[in-house]
């Protein structure tokens, strides 16, 4: 399992393409939107924490269907299937890694666009923590989605139709949470349901995924 | 006798084509009749004639949610027993779902015009509604886009199992999300909460009415699917002579 995390890790790292570009991406989504919005500071600090955790949900998606695809076409994913690791283990260690570079990044640079948007300084601190809760339940999803549609030669656009609705209470919540923030308000019950929704993602949509992934290599 | 044997595509043809015309028959009259007759319904004293266009509205969003459910079940038969008869009835009875999905929310929309003053608002139902005709269509597109039939069922099944779930947290997500300006059910047992019987009564007729037009279009585009699966295994069956 941990080779296999650290395999993929270096891939994602050293192959160029998919590291950092997400974050190239979320940086400048939220340029774009004062531009289409005006810059006027109330009004941005009012929609900020929904421009943040959306701009995160999108830069997540671009880079789902890396996942499984070049595994897939070099073959690598035949032998992780007959490995003696279950599939679902390797399903969630690849959604880790995706995680881990795609996730894991845009929770550390979250609050430096926060500042682009004039988020209310209380705000912050659950910025971070709602993104660094909700985000593992996108890559799991995003993994699920991925597995479907593996098989496809133009999967990329159907995966984001099938895995958008899919990110919706994640992310009424997690963005519950920032604005609840934001104005001062408790946001204790957002963020129970967020961890709730993440922690029963990434127990039971593994065994989904792999399901999945067997029927596209039957 | 078991249910089971209606797996069978041949008894289900049969069977089906058995009791079709009957059921059309039951769809017209029952959808003409309760739509006439709320027509003819006097006007609500608050809503005016807005109010009749609940017998459309009602019964289209209470196929909507049931449709999906059938696909649920259908889904899980199809998963645990292979039967693809099941498969098919779940590949049919979705794009007749989304339609319904989108009747209601177009009915809605031009009751909310002259009632609540707004044709969208983002109101817990009707969100929830959107992403409800979201789920359907990303389930129609899994469909369209996988070619190999078996690995399609499957592949669909597994997003209307996943799917069920997350539209259920979305319903009830968006509720704690934002107040809604939608009245609560149509049809409650409470009294004193229920509509006239003026108008109930027609929407029973109506709602039977969407039933079996539901029930009628799903069987004909079963028979559809399968008779279609049948030409593609003789044409298949010919290219390899």
């Amino acid at each position: 399992m941990k080779a296999l995390l650290l395999r993929d890790l270096r891939l994602a790292v050293r192959a160029g393409g998919g590291f950092g570009l997400s974050l190239v991406f979320f940086l400048i989504l939220c340029t774009l939107v004062p531009f289409g919005v005006g810059a006027e500071g109330g009004q941005l600090s009012r929609i900020a924490p929904g421009i943040l955790w959306v701009g995160a949900l999108l830069a997540c998606l671009l880079s789902l269907d890396r996942i499984f695809a070049l595994d897939h076409e070099d073959g690598s994913l035949d032998l992780l299937a007959t490995a003696p690791l279950p599939l679902e283990g390797a399903v969630a260690i690849k959604a880790l890694a995706h995680w881990l570079t795609t996730g894991l990044p845009l929770v550390v640079f979250a609050p430096l666009l926060g500042v682009l948007l004039h988020l209310p300084t209380a705000a912050y601190p659950l910025l971070v923590l709602s993104l660094a809760l909700g985000t593992p339940a996108l890559s799991m999803l995003g993994a699920f989605g991925a597995a479907i549609t593996v098989g496809l030669r133009r999967g990329g656009l159907l995966l984001s139709l099938l895995v958008l609705p899919l990110y919706v209470p994640t992310l009424i919540f997690g963005a519950e949470v920032v604005r609840r923030g934001a104005v001062g308000a408790d946001p204790t019950t957002p963020l129970v349901f967020l961890a709730g929704i993440t922690l029963a993602t990434l127990a039971l949509v593994p065994f989904a995924a792999a399901a999945a992934l067997r029927v596209n290599l039957r | 006798m078991s249910i089971w044997e209606y797996a069978n595509p041949v008894k289900f043809l049969r069977a089906s084509g058995v009791v079709l015309p009957w059921i059309v028959a039951g769809a017209a009259i029952c959808t003409v009749g309760g739509l006439v007759w709320g027509f003819l319904t006097p006007e609500d004293y608050r809503q005016g004639s807005t109010v009749k266009i609940v017998f459309l509205h009602v019964p289209a969003a209470l196929m909507a949610i049931n449709a999906w459910l059938m696909m649920l079940v259908a889904s899980l038969i199809w998963l645990i027993r292979r039967h693809h008869v099941s498969a098919l009835a779940a590949k049919a009875a979705a794009p007749v779902g989304a339609v319904m999905t989108l009747i209601a929310l177009i009915t809605g929309a031009i009751w909310g015009q002259p009632m609540w003053g707004t044709w969208w608002e983002w109101d817990p139902r009707l969100t929830s509604f959107l992403v409800l005709f979201l789920f359907y269509l990303g389930y129609m597109a899994l469909w369209e886009a996988i070619e190999d039939p078996d690995s399609a069922a499957d592949l669909t099944g597994l997003l209307c199992l996943v799917g069920s779930v997350f539209a259920l947290l979305s319903r009830y997500a968006v509720n704690f999300w934002n107040q809604g300006l939608h009245q609560g059910a149509s049809l409650s047992v409470a009294p004193g909460e229920r509509m006239s019987a003026v108008y109930r009564y027609p929407l029973y007729v109506s709602m039977l009415g969407f039933f079996l037009l539901f029930l009628a279009l799903v069987l004909i585009r079963t028979r559809t699917e399968i008779r279609r699966r049948r030409l593609a295994a003789l044409l298949a069956r010919e290219n390899r002579a």
